[in-house]
């Protein structure tokens, strides 16, 4: 006994921080949401609704499109990590898909930035390419700049997730399969992405947090309307000092991921059933 | 086969081996999309002037590098600060992971996975509702716009990787070792001292990188709870880009950049694959 007892003093402390920094200030923001000028209710949220329901649906459709990339992109890296058969080009490969995924978001958002724009390297190279021509240069800095940001940062971590993952998968399946003349791409499918989808689903599930809640993309790439939900934050509270609506577009996020945690959970369940 | 073709090199002028053509399509293509970004960011850092429609800059110089580094220039005191402020908050959160990593490894502890899931919560909300509540609390008690302040916000969101990750390195190192070192009559504290704590350093080296370059990347909780009194690294970079000066942007990005990259290449030799494996368990 007094050895649990220890062992939950050792943790204490880290755990009181993540409570008293997180936890309360998260129910703080719950509650906010439903402070009005005249007590308790649901003004912040018709104005929210109100003010914000496109740039509500901008983001879900955002970051959804983007989990969906991020998880075909890394679904085809960790496959060719496994299943390729030419050592070199899986070499070539694990050196240099890794390279975005420490990059931080404000950097990849600076840089993105300079890449996308009309005359942004991107363009310059198509246009020396002879691709395109230099009237027909746009600029990506719209919602596809903040899918591609998300995109080429989030898809390396859920790459390394899955890879890892699927290098643990039974050789012999993989072996059986094709010595019953299996073609590469029926055993991604059928064997492996099935064994490793627990794993796919918490990396995707973490990224769709991540992008929900991430400031200096929207910010850097797209600040005009519409825009995320996070940049209508920020503005709410810069410009305004309101709180109750910040509150409440951080209450809508949090439903959003919840819901998305829901599915996972369930999913999960009955993976386990 | 493709088996007998990935060997046709060995034999040259026998076979050449087709597959490279769409292969070094692919191979280039993400070649470009990765690096391609990282060299128009490089070029933006040694661009004088350079604007539409020239593919590349006009004129070269590190003029906007010496601005950078002068010292009287608000760069060097972000610098300093983010430094300061990343350090403080790897100490801060080795001082806490340590202990706790170590009691969820090798003790019995009740809840002890629903212990470790709420390290996870900090990642597993969105945590921008989070730093507005927070700054507004650090405003009442006088900590909002200090750097005790903007620490703490880093330990909250660092200390998922480092418990995590502490957790696992202690784990990873043999229960043997530390009954053998008490058998012959080490105290715990010494055992841990001498036997576990060195075994497990590699692992909490790559633990307090990961708190180190989270710290320096932090965005949002340095917007709201630093600004504009603790001036860092990251908010520089967001005030000079959306003042157009991409240069000073470019040179922040860069120096943001080069610690990132550099833990990329190396991060496999801390983190070895018996503590990876264990990491979440």
């Amino acid at each position: 006994m007094p050895k649990r007892l220890l062992g939950l003093l050792l943790v204490l402390p880290a755990l009181a921080v993540i409570v008293l920094l997180f936890v309360v200030p998260l129910a703080a923001s719950a509650v906010g949401a439903f402070q009005t000028e005249s007590g308790f209710g649901f003004g912040n949220f018709t104005k929210s609704l109100e003010l914000y329901t496109s740039d509500v649906i901008f983001t879900v459709v955002i970051v959804s499109i983007s989990t969906l990339l991020i998880g075909l992109f890394s679904i085809a890296i960790g496959g060719y990590l496994t299943l390729g058969e030419n050592p070199r080009a899986v070499a070539l490969l694990r050196w240099l898909y890794r390279w975005p995924m420490f990059i931080p978001f404000i950097v990849v958002g600076q840089v993105l930035r300079t890449f996308l724009a009309k005359n942004g390297l991107m363009n310059n190279v198509l246009i020396g390419l002879g691709v395109i021509t230099p009237l027909q240069a746009i600029s990506f800095l719209d919602w596809r700049g903040i899918v591609i940001a998300f995109v080429w940062k989030q898809t390396p971590f859920v790459a390394l997730l899955v890879a890892g993952a699927m290098s643990s998968v039974d050789r012999g399946n993989i072996e059986a399969a094709r010595n019953l003349g299996a073609s590469r791409l029926r055993i991604l499918v059928e064997i492996l992405v099935p064994q490793v989808a627990t794993t796919l689903m918490v990396g995707l599930v973490l990224s769709f947090v991540t992008m929900m809640s991430v400031l200096s993309v929207p910010l850097m790439i797209n600040a005009q309307s519409p825009t995320m939900i996070t940049a209508d934050i920020a503005f709410r509270i810069n410009a305004y000092g309101d709180y109750g609506v910040a509150n409440a577009l951080g209450l809508i996020s949090l439903a959003v991921t919840s819901c998305v945690a829901w599915f996972y959970l369930r999913y999960s369940m009955r993976e386990r059933a | 086969m493709s088996v007998a073709a990935s060997r046709a090199p060995a034999l040259p002028g026998i076979r050449i081996d087709l597959w490279w053509i769409p292969r070094g399509v692919v191979l280039a293509l993400l070649a470009f999309i990765i690096f391609g970004p990282l060299t128009n960011l490089v070029l933006w850092t040694v661009a004088e002037r350079w604007y539409f429609p020239h593919t590349l800059p006009i004129d070269y110089g590190l003029s906007y590098w010496g601005r950078v580094f002068s010292p009287r220039g608000n760069a060097m005191e972000s610098l300093s600060n983010s430094i300061f402020v990343a350090f403080l908050t790897v100490v801060a959160s080795l001082a806490l992971a340590i202990p706790a990593g170590y009691a969820l490894a090798r003790l019995k502890l009740p809840f002890r996975a629903l212990i470790l899931l709420a390290f996870l919560i900090p990642q597993a909300f969105p945590n921008l509702p989070v730093y507005v509540n927070i700054a507004r609390l650090f405003y009442q008690i006088g900590l909002n716009g200090t750097v005790p302040g903007v620490v703490l916000v880093h330990v909250t969101h660092g200390l998922v990787y480092a418990v995590w990750i502490a957790t696992a390195a202690f784990a990873a190192v043999d229960t043997e070792l530390e009954q053998a070192a008490r058998s012959v009559g080490a105290s715990a504290m010494r055992a841990f001292r001498d036997v576990t704590l060195p075994l497990a350093a590699p692992g909490l080296l790559a633990s307090a990188i990961f708190v180190f370059l989270e710290s320096l990347d932090e965005f949002t909780g340095s917007y709201f709870v630093g600004a504009p009194d603790v001036n860092m690294m990251p908010l520089l970079l967001y005030t000079a880009s959306a003042g157009g000066n991409y240069q000073i942007a470019s040179i922040t990005a860069l120096l943001l950049l080069i610690p990132s990259i550099g833990f990329m290449l190396v991060v496999e030799r801390f983190l070895k694959s018996d503590v990876l494996s264990k990491v979440g368990h």
